[in-house]
């Protein structure tokens, strides 16, 4: 084997790394706290699926907080369980949506997750309906103020992800446009249809 | 009381909502004092999380103070300052015993494959978060913990998710003496979960992201290399070169579903949503890491599948490592490394918004404009 040349071949092709890490003494110098958790056997999360900490639970099963409308499930859950959350109930025809996808799929079915997005657009959908009937009508995006405050030109400068930034405004505007569209065309149809 | 009000893909707005009530014994309810928006609250800010309700409350990064407390509460009183875990979970199930505090089986009925989380969707259990004046805490007597004299709030508020995730995903990638570790994603998460690296051995830390200023926060207060993959055709060849053509021991990946670096992944993904999001840092971890080495995931991914290369993972013989942080698992050892000055999570704050300004706030965390890392949100209730 010709030697001279071995010292050209990177560390993937011999035994043994080619520059060894800097010394424990000159990490310890130069980065605050450098080797304070080496032992892997005393990390927080070690060792897992052990806890010998008392968690501050004072019950075998916690108490059941009262179910005041039939609550949606996963279907591989025994039960509702326990404690849950009430924050926005299913209502309208988005809720309908949501809670046959819940009863109907497993959280293994792709169908399961697609028809509960789907739902979120008809919530959606429903809710800016709504507020155009309020004082507080829905508007395409938010927080565009901020491109003017908070420098939108300058900060994207130079920016490779300047390029799919682009794309927002017709996915914000998008949804928006056809809908506008689709309810012009409606109108149309009805304005003829009486005449 | 004020709070953020989800109204759809790109829209929120602040509107009054009746402060919550005790529904369980052992809830409390607590006033937020500070509160942050996290990376993932932008995954669904871009409504790409399954059953993500208009009216929903976001914000699972919050402290605050004990306004009631429910019948059974015993470990909290009203008036105590407490920091609570994005976790919400009860303590007792199988899960919980184990100290999978982040997999509970008994607070979200929505779906058994993850916990509960505040002010994340209903896929976690459909809970109100703390981006609010006001906030329902379950299990008062599990989760919070009594924020100690010593610290300042804003490290309180990012021990509740961005530190603690950073510091748990370097102890997934299991780090051994003189490993080379290499960090995707420079935002808070990264940025600890590199400091924390080192604390566990690492001989070398490399941070790879695209916007300078958190290249720079990388540099600065993680003592880590860093790598702009604008400025390569290919950042895996690069890390490559970079590791003698081994690739590295360890990749923790700190970015999650909506990553840059691949016009098609994020077109497909947090654009048009034909999938669960961009798998592009995922990408880069499977290919950048060497053989036999570990990927820690804790970047965030919802339950729609993504375009992820594994059968590059298997024939690499990886150890992929990944998990939603049981944070309070990690508070104690945290709490020492914080006061010691080894972790340092306030350096990354660089915007603080009025609770009435969020619209802003997430735009601009949102478009990564004006040089913002870790935004705080600030009710006015506080």
């Amino acid at each position: 084997m010709n030697q001279a040349g071995r010292g050209d071949i990177p560390s993937a092709y011999v035994r043994d790394k080619r520059t060894p890490p800097p010394s424990s003494d000159e990490l310890r110098a130069r980065i605050p706290g450098w080797g304070v958790d080496l032992n892997p056997t005393d990390r927080p999360a070690y060792p897992k699926l052990q806890h010998r900490t008392d968690t501050g639970a004072h019950w075998d099963f916690p108490e059941r907080q009262p179910e005041e409308w039939p609550r949606e499930r996963s279907v591989e859950h025994a039960f509702v369980t326990p404690v849950f959350g009430t924050a926005q109930p299913p209502r309208g025809l988005s809720g309908v949506i949501r809670r046959y996808s819940y009863a109907r799929f497993s959280e293994g079915r792709l169908a399961h997750w697609l028809l509960l997005v789907a739902a979120d657009r008809v919530d959606a959908a429903e809710h800016r309906l709504r507020s155009f009937a309020s004082t507080r009508p829905d508007v395409p995006a938010t927080g565009l103020r901020s491109e003017f405050t908070r420098g939108g030109l300058r900060s994207r400068r130079g920016r490779s992800d300047a390029r799919h930034h682009l794309v927002d405004p017709l996915v914000v505007a998008g949804p928006w446009v056809a809908a506008a569209g689709a309810a012009l065309v409606g109108l149309r149809t009805l304005a003829r249809g009486r005449r | 009381m004020r709070a953020m009000v989800y109204r759809g893909p790109y829209k929120i707005r602040v509107e009054e909502k009746p402060v919550p009530a005790i529904e369980h014994p052992n809830d409390a309810i607590v006033r937020v004092s500070l509160a942050a928006i996290c990376g993932s609250d932008l995954h669904l800010y871009h409504g790409m999380m399954p059953d993500t309700r208009i009216g929903h409350t976001f914000g699972h990064e919050f402290i605050g103070v004990v306004e009631q407390v429910g019948s059974s509460v015993q470990n909290l009183q009203v008036g105590d300052r407490v920091m609570v875990p994005f976790n919400i979970f009860c303590g007792s199930c199988w899960f919980c015993a184990r100290g999978l505090f982040s997999n509970c089986h008994n607070v979200n009925p929505n779906a058994t494959a993850v916990g509960g989380i505040y002010g994340y969707s209903h896929t976690t259990g459909g809970y109100d978060g703390g981006q609010a004046e006001y906030v329902r805490v379950p299990f008062a007597d599990v989760g919070p913990v009594k924020i100690p004299d010593w610290m300042h709030d804003e490290d309180a508020v990012l021990l509740t998710d961005a530190a603690a995730t950073g510091y748990f995903g370097a102890q997934l990638g299991e780090i051994a003496e003189g490993d080379t570790v290499v960090v995707l994603g420079a935002g808070p998460v990264g940025l600890v979960a590199a400091q924390s690296a080192w604390l566990m051995g690492a001989g070398r830390v490399i941070v790879v992201d695209h916007l300078q200023e958190r290249l720079e926060k990388a540099r600065t207060m993680a003592y880590a290399e860093t790598l702009d993959y604008d400025e390569y055709d290919d950042v895996v060849v690069e890390l490559k070169k970079q590791t003698d053509h081994l690739g590295a021991d360890v990749v923790i990946e700190a970015v999650g579903a909506e990553a840059d670096g691949n016009l098609a992944q994020q077109l497909t993904g947090p654009k048009l949503k034909l999938q669960g999001g961009s798998a592009t840092a995922l990408n880069w971890a499977i290919d950048g890491v060497r053989k036999g080495g570990t990927v820690a995931v804790v970047g965030a991914y919802g339950p729609i599948p993504n375009a992820v290369k594994f059968g590059d993972a298997l024939n690499k013989g990886l150890t992929l490592r990944m998990n939603q942080t049981p944070v309070k698992r990690q508070w104690p050892r945290m709490f020492e490394h914080v006061r010691n000055g080894f972790l340092t999570p306030r350096d990354m704050v660089t915007h603080r918004f009025p609770l009435e300004e969020i619209p802003e706030a997430y735009h601009v965390f949102s478009s990564k404009l004006d040089g913002c890392i870790k935004p705080l949100i600030v009710p006015s209730a506080s």
